[in-house]
């Protein structure tokens, strides 16, 4: 009889599967309630394991308007990037991301120095509105972040927030503030896989739970060192089915922030002949940033431009029909 | 897939006869493994064993050849399934597909298109490898009028797609030397195919919708045309992932040489985001060739772009050439900025010194390769090597200022290469994003 041609990898260990938001019941008032993870064989690969939840995007939101935004993303968000509210409702609604992840650059002391109170009274507000959870980030400066993001944190208690980041030289407060609120963290390792288990292993003895964790593994752009992100994600992964407990968390991949840092998405076509259209080419090198972290095992894409955002989404549709 | 010592010695006489000059017949399975002699020494294999010593030196998936001259593609011979692996060592061959029925000047205007599609990245050239050309309608065929104008127009490799055995064999009285790629695009003709291409002694590629399928119809084909490309197919974007795996999986874990090729897809759909969506999953897994319709370059750049890092050998970060680089009208006044010579620092530095618009020169120090941090932290990029490096590329003569601006996170080593080499220390910012708000500010 001749041998059935196929091949499989079967896992020792499923990811994490995380949940974010509370309904009411739970202590909450979010009305969807998302989960990501819980995953048992690489991207897309039904035919051997379980892949019980599509990825998710979640459109980027800031609480103060860049000065240095690409021109291509300035005309796609026109009027909104200075209304952090009805941006984030525009972005759930017609583009159609599943949720909004908030950065609260403002906070930073050399970009606007916004109090705790004025972020606490955003997110509170922006909860209002939509009916899913959020991701909450700070500003980077890890002082600020501790204040403002304890403060979110308590002020949204129940919620089931997504708070970020938390890196391996401050994890402490952040952390601490997640466990008594009950919310989930991302912690941040720079593209190294020891660090990000390391990390792992940090806030986990601290108390947090592993299924409330989510590893951004720091990705460069589509051009800007893509690559290393995506081998260090498919080592984790590997190790992860393998068996390695400490990351087997979901990836969370910052691709609208990197993808518009990127040349090829900000010079116009007059200023580079022979580049094409340039807003195809932004939203494109946001698409393809976005299929290759999916490729790696993305579980959460954060993302810009609305038409990028409606043409990823409709590839997961598409990659997730078995 | 190469066999070990002991493999080999299972299959050898072990009557240890020392005809072939070597002590026991393991001592000389172990060299053959290393491939350091011939098998011939030992005067006692047998046929069969030769056969399946010869089958195993070949590689899991076979090495095919598109085109000829400069413009030629190598495709397959992959021997990992994930990059980090080892690497990956034949680029995604990407092309465009032409119908026949354009007029003689819309093809022109095409290939134009297709030429154009050529990009400088990190001081690589990127750019397109295949057209292929359709034929849409048997009857009064164009093709070979168009092939003509092809030949004539350009180098890059060319995929055949006729309708049949007729067209096929004319096209290749007239190309075969050019080594195109056949492609079969009905079944049916699959046989007389084979037997063409083997023929003129060109690749053939041809379409199966299941792993099972392609391995059944390589089989009845393979002693006729060794060169094959398998082209997979499915309604659904996972399925095709799927097969893509297992084809890889099973030469390489399996060594199943029934499937041992390399594979294409083709992405033609007409919205021309979704093309390019199908067309990035594949590159990063496992499309030895992918053909698209969309020649524009908004589309084309990104998917380039996305086959040079998925490509890029982990081992060997790209590095440039350490030197003193003048970016604008640089002249004795003008800022000097520091970096390392890994590449993707430096042309990110570039890109941001670019887009201030304000002339400089950039010094890039033999780091080996590595990134600022990384640098650092070996002893590669620190006061020592820095300040010699100036010396050594005579900044004193360049400019008539003794101002040097470093990288933020480097920022500790500014007191000790102020003292080294007598220059005032300037600590940029961190991100090569913050340097054109910084030199605007200087
Ligand atoms: S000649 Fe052949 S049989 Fe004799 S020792 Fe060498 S390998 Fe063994």
């Amino acid at each position: 009889m001749a041998e059935e041609l196929k091949v499989l990898d079967r896992a020792c260990l499923k990811i994490y599967e995380l949940t974010m938001g509370a309904c009411a019941a739970s202590g909450g008032s979010r009305k969807k309630i998302l989960k990501v993870g819980g995953q048992s064989a690489m991207p897309f690969l039904f035919e051997e394991g379980e892949i019980p939840h599509a990825p998710l995007i979640a459109a980027e939101v800031s609480d103060i308007v860049e000065d240095d935004c690409p021109f291509v993303l300035k005309n796609a968000l026109k009027g909104l990037t200075d209304k952090p509210v009805d941006w984030a409702v525009e972005m759930m609604g017609e583009a159609g991301a599943d949720l909004i992840c908030l950065k609260l650059q403002g906070t930073h002391p050399d970009f606007g120095n916004k109090t705790s109170k004025e972020a606490v009274e955003l997110v509170e507000g922006l909860l209002k509105k939509v009916e899913t959870p959020l991701i909450v980030l700070g500003s980077g400066q890890a002082d600020k972040d501790n204040d403002v993001l304890s403060a979110v944190s308590e002020a949204t208690k129940g919620e089931r927030l997504l708070f970020g980041d938390v890196v391996q030289e401050n994890y402490k407060t952040l952390t601490a503030a997640c466990i008594a609120d009950g919310h989930n963290i991302i912690a941040e390792s720079p593209i190294d896989v020891n660090i990000a288990k390391q990390l792992n292993i940090l806030i986990s003895d601290i108390g947090l739970p592993l299924d409330r964790i989510v590893i951004n593994p720091t990705i460069g752009a589509l051009g800007y060192g893509l690559e290393y992100a995506y081998s260090i994600m498919e080592r984790a992964r590997n190790a992860a089915l393998a068996g390695d407990k400490m990351l087997a968390m979901p990836f969370i991949c910052f691709v609208g922030q990197e993808a518009w840092r990127a040349k090829e998405a900000k010079v116009s076509e007059s200023e580079w002949p022979g580049s094409g259209n340039a807003d195809t080419r932004g939203i494109m090198w946001e698409v393809v940033t976005a299929l290759a972290m999916l490729q790696a095992g993305a579980d959460i894409l954060t993302m810009r431009h609305p038409q990028a955002i409606r043409i990823v989404k409709k590839a997961i549709e598409d990659l997730m029909k078995r | 897939m190469a066999l070990s010592g002991l493999d080999i010695y299972k299959l050898l006489p072990k009557t240890n006869c020392k005809k072939c000059g070597f002590q026991t017949c393991l001592a000389f399975a172990m060299q053959l493994a290393k491939k350091a002699i011939p098998l011939d020494k030992c005067p006692f294999v047998t046929p069969e064993v030769r056969a399946v010593l010869e089958q195993a030196s070949q590689p899991a998936i076979r090495l095919v050849e598109i085109g000829s001259g400069e413009a030629k593609s190598s495709i397959g011979n992959e021997t990992v399934l994930f990059r980090h692996e080892e690497k990956f060592h034949h680029p995604t061959a990407i092309g465009f597909i032409l119908e026949d029925v354009l007029s003689e000047s819309e093809l022109n205007k095409a290939i134009e298109e297709i030429n154009k599609c050529t990009f400088e990245r990190v001081g690589q050239k990127i750019e397109v490898n295949l057209v292929a050309l359709k034929e849409t309608k048997s009857k009064d065929s164009k093709f070979i009028n168009a092939l003509k104008i092809l030949l004539k127009k350009t180098t890059l490799g060319l995929v055949l797609m006729p309708k049949t055995t007729e067209t096929l064999k004319t096209a290749l009285e007239i190309c075969a030397s050019q080594k195109p790629l056949v492609y079969c695009s009905e079944n049916s003709l699959l046989d007389s195919f084979a037997t063409i291409a083997g023929n003129f002694r060109v690749p053939l590629a041809f379409r199966g919708s299941s792993v099972s399928e392609l391995s059944s119809l390589t089989k009845k084909i393979v002693s006729r045309v060794p060169d094959i490309v398998l082209d997979v197919h499915s309604e659904k974007m996972s399925d095709y992932l799927w097969q893509l795996t297992q084809l890889r999986r099973l030469s390489i874990k399996k060594n199943e040489r029934s499937v041992g090729f390399p594979t294409m897809v083709i992405a033609d759909l007409t919205d021309e985001a979704a093309s390019v969506v199908e067309a990035s999953m594949f590159i990063a897994k496992y499309a030895s060739i992918v053909l698209l319709k969309t020649r524009k370059p908004e589309y084309v750049l990104p998917l380039l772009t996305l086959r040079q890092n998925i490509f890029t050998d982990p081992q060997k970060p790209l590095q440039v050439e350490p030197a003193v680089y003048t970016i604008g009208a640089a002249d004795d006044r003008s800022p000097v900025l520091i970096t390392t010579n890994f590449s993707l620092t430096y042309y990110t530095v570039l890109g941001e010194i670019e887009t201030s618009r304000i002339p400089s020169h950039l010094i890039c120090v033999d780091t080996e390769g590595m990134s600022v941090l990384t640098a650092w932290a070996a002893e590669k990029f620190n006061a020592e090597k820095v300040a010699d490096t100036l010396i050594k590329f005579k900044l004193e003569e360049k400019v008539r200022h003794k101002n040097l601006i470093i990288p933020g996170y480097v920022s500790m080593m500014s007191g000790d290469l102020e003292e080294k080499s007598g220059w005032k220390i300037l600590v940029g910012p961190r991100e090569a994003a913050g340097l054109p708000s910084y030199l605007k500010n200087l």
